[in-house]
């Protein structure tokens, strides 16, 4: 109840402060409209933003240790979070920067007038499929290596319990934890990517069959993959992943080829439907019947004539179905049924290592360990949807 | 009004279809199984008589139409079977009394709810609340804080954010549990209190999407001349928003609440993992890993239920509240 009265009181001050500073504001302008018009509503509003401002600046520069010399876990997440978005937003500037000058013509005009989300969202994802293809060659130690040192501490400083061979310490089982992080990238982005493939080469070639052919072979795949949307997909995954493990038995490569061919089915219900979507408006094109007409086969007129006029959409989409699919594989992952030992992946990283987290008050580096998987999770998803959120106001705005 | 009864009754007829022809995939999922269920009850090591005898006792003998019958006039009844766990360790001890699924998932369901509904209680208001907001102050600072703002938190695993709000609000500053233990007889407070960070963790996953539906809704009316009306003769903004635009920006963002509140049955799953919340979802990991088909059938069904219900309900309420689709030509 205590925090509630806080609250409460900060909103309260929050108000008046906003308040007196509209008064202050319209004195010292000569009462400019600006400041004569504004609604309390608004000077509240900034009176909090200033408030939160205030109050990042001062926890960002608090020392990280307290007098007594315990760490202050907050302010260092704080610190960490701060100085990461402010790479981040400086590699994404010099990267579009870079962009601009160097390159082919139609490269630098595409950078000319990119968001700085976009651009760091296209970095991150050059990035991930770098450390994904050169996994073996950046990683210090194999993913499956096992060490006698166990349960090394990160920081590579041998007095806080460390060790410098393995900057990011080891799991219960003296694994190093960099190099499966890094093979992290090559398991789990590799696996969704090629999921990815295989549920758009699936729902793109039967959803586009679909719309030109129609008739019963259009009515029978629309019902099946509305029935099939009618089962949430993560519920679903895992009623067929566990069909699946007794299939796969004590074979455990099996069972992650088997969720391969699981999440791509599932998912190519949704590429189905735009597939399909997008190809019946082409269709009925002019250009699509006098292609008919002049006796073409299937097969041209599926990839001379729908393909290329369905590629936007499907482009973006694929960026999505991305999204979606890697985030369901991290699910199942960390659920303990997707990607098995002795693949590394983020999942299960997560899973193994969540519980350091109540380690924080006293070790914050052991801490954002599991943290660490789940954001190289969240990184790539964000970084995906910002280059899709850019390439669909970008398709839209030149349709306009 | 007899044309919108038929419809509802229609769309509801539908969402009947639908859910029996999702029986009968579910059903003809598990039954691809490789051997058959007494062997996975028993193990490896059974005795030739023990598997025929579960067979019988399961009914296994059986052609399949026959057997997809009998299990859904089984679950018509509310007999959902007994787990093979129930039933391995009946074997193995003699006697006792057996809990049936029904009886183990009822509690869990209810708990589910009760996080369903906690999580509705906070996303919903403040999603159209921030919509409403985001519309009002559309282009300044704080749109566009609030836009990557869910964006990210959308674009996060499950996980992600869970953990994240464990270590703020659970361990550097010992605000809430990090682990739900929830039991029966709690006081409303302390349930309330334990359900709270998976509530955060779902809002945070389903307030994006609800936020920019509300946003977009209302930013789409703002253009319509009787706004502009209504602001010439002087009208305040959020008079403007709260009278004029919200109520007809109701349709698209009951529809999207329905549909979230829809997506929250997936996103349950792991969130109730991770703070190991004794609800539906968790029951249904557990049962995976152990491959306790019976449970796995009911729990399938029942979320596959929820959001065939959820998914009509969005339908439904947009019909009624938009007058063209209740007239349809």
């Amino acid at each position: 109840m205590t925090v509630v009265a806080y609250a409460l009181a900060v909103l309260a001050a929050c108000l008046a402060l906003g308040w007196l500073g509209r008064l202050v504001a319209q004195r010292l302008s000569g009462n400019a409209p600006r400041f004569r018009d504004m609604p309390l509503a608004v000077a509240f509003g900034h009176a909090i933003a200033a408030a939160a401002l205030g109050l990042a600046v001062w926890v960002y520069f608090r020392p990280v240790v307290t007098e007594a010399g315990i760490p202050r876990a907050g302010v260092m997440f704080f610190r960490w979070a701060v100085q990461g978005l402010a790479i981040a937003a400086l590699a994404g500037f010099l990267f579009r920067l870079a962009g601009r000058h160097l390159g082919p013509d139609a490269s630098r005009r595409m950078f000319r007038d990119m968001p700085l989300t976009a651009a760091f969202g296209i970095l991150t994802v050059l990035t991930y499929a770098v450390v994904a293809l050169f996994a073996a060659q950046l990683a210090p130690h194999g993913q499956a290596e096992i060490f006698a040192q166990v349960n090394v501490l990160p920081g590579g400083n041998p007095a806080t319990g460390g060790n410098p061979a393995f900057p990011l310490g080891t799991d219960q089982i003296g694994r190093d934890l960099l190099s499966r992080l890094i093979y992290g990238a090559q398991n789990t982005v590799g696996i969704a990517f090629v999921t990815t493939c295989l549920a758009f080469f699936l729902g793109g070639t039967l959803g586009f069959l679909a719309a030109a052919l129609g008739g019963w072979l259009d009515q029978v795949l629309s019902r099946g993959v509305d029935v099939l949307m009618a089962i949430p997909s993560l519920i679903f995954a895992l009623l067929l992943m566990t069909i699946a493990s007794a299939w796969a038995g004590s074979e455990k490569w099996l069972l992650t080829v088997y969720m391969i061919v699981i999440i791509a089915v599932i998912d190519a219900t949704r590429v189905f439907r735009l597939a399909r979507a997008v190809a019946m408006n082409i269709v009925v094109m002019d250009f699509f019947e006098a292609a008919r007409l002049r006796g073409e086969g299937l097969r041209y007129l599926i990839f001379r004539e729908v393909l290329p006029n369905a590629q936007a959409p499907l482009l973006a989409e694929f960026g999505l179905r991305f999204c979606f699919v890697f985030l369901t594989i991290a699910s199942l992952s960390f659920l303990g049924v997707g990607i098995q030992p002795p693949l590394a992946d983020w999942g299960t990283m997560v899973r193994d290592l969540a519980q350091f987290i109540n380690f924080a008050a006293f070790s914050p580096l052991t801490a954002t360990l599991p943290l660490l998987a789940a954001g190289a999770i969240a990184l790539l998803t964000v970084a995906v949807n910002f280059v899709v959120d850019w390439m669909l106001q970008k398709s839209s705005g030149l349709r306009e | 009004m007899p044309g919108v009864l038929n419809i509802i009754l229609q769309r509801l007829a539908l969402g009947l279809l639908t859910l029996f022809v999702v029986s009968i995939v579910i059903f003809v999922a598990v039954n691809a199984l490789p051997g058959d269920f007494a062997q996975v009850i028993l193990g490896q090591g059974a005795t030739p008589e023990a598997v025929a005898t579960i067979r019988r006792d399961l009914g296994l003998n059986e052609p399949l139409v026959q057997r997809y019958f009998g299990w859904l006039a089984a679950i018509l009844t509310g007999d959902l079977g007994t787990s093979f766990a129930q039933l391995n360790f009946q074997s193995s001890m003699g006697g006792g009394n057996l809990k049936t699924v029904a009886s183990q998932i009822a509690p869990r369901f209810a708990n589910t709810m009760f996080l369903a509904g906690v999580t509705a209680a906070i996303a919903v208001p403040l999603a159209v609340g921030l919509g409403v907001l985001a519309a009002l102050y559309r282009g300044t600072v704080f749109d566009r804080v609030t836009n990557i703002f869910t964006l990210s938190s959308v674009s996060s695993p499950e996980f992600f954010l869970a953990y994240v709000l464990i270590l703020f609000l659970a361990v550097l500053n010992p605000l809430l549990p990090s682990l739900s233990n929830i039991y029966d007889g709690m006081a409303l407070g302390a349930r309330l209190k334990a359900t709270m960070l998976p509530a955060l963790t779902l809002t945070l996953i389903v307030l994006a999407q609800m936020m920019r539906m509300t946003r977009a809704a209302i930013i789409n009316l703002l253009a319509s001349p009787y706004i502009e009306m209504a602001r010439l003769k002087g009208v305040t903004p959020l008079r403007v928003i709260t009278r004029h635009a919200l109520p007809n920006a109701l349709a698209p963002i009951i529809n999207v609440v329905a549909l979230n509140l829809a997506y929250l049955i997936t996103g349950v799953v792991v969130v109730e993992v991770v703070f190991v919340y004794p609800g539906i979802g968790q029951l249904f990991v557990d049962a995976v890993k152990i491959r306790d088909i019976p449970v796995v059938q009911a729990c399938c069904l029942i979320f596959a239920a929820a959001y065939i219900l959820l998914n009509l309900t969005a339908d439904i309420l947009s019909i009624l509240s938009n007058p063209r689709l209740r007239h349809p030509k």
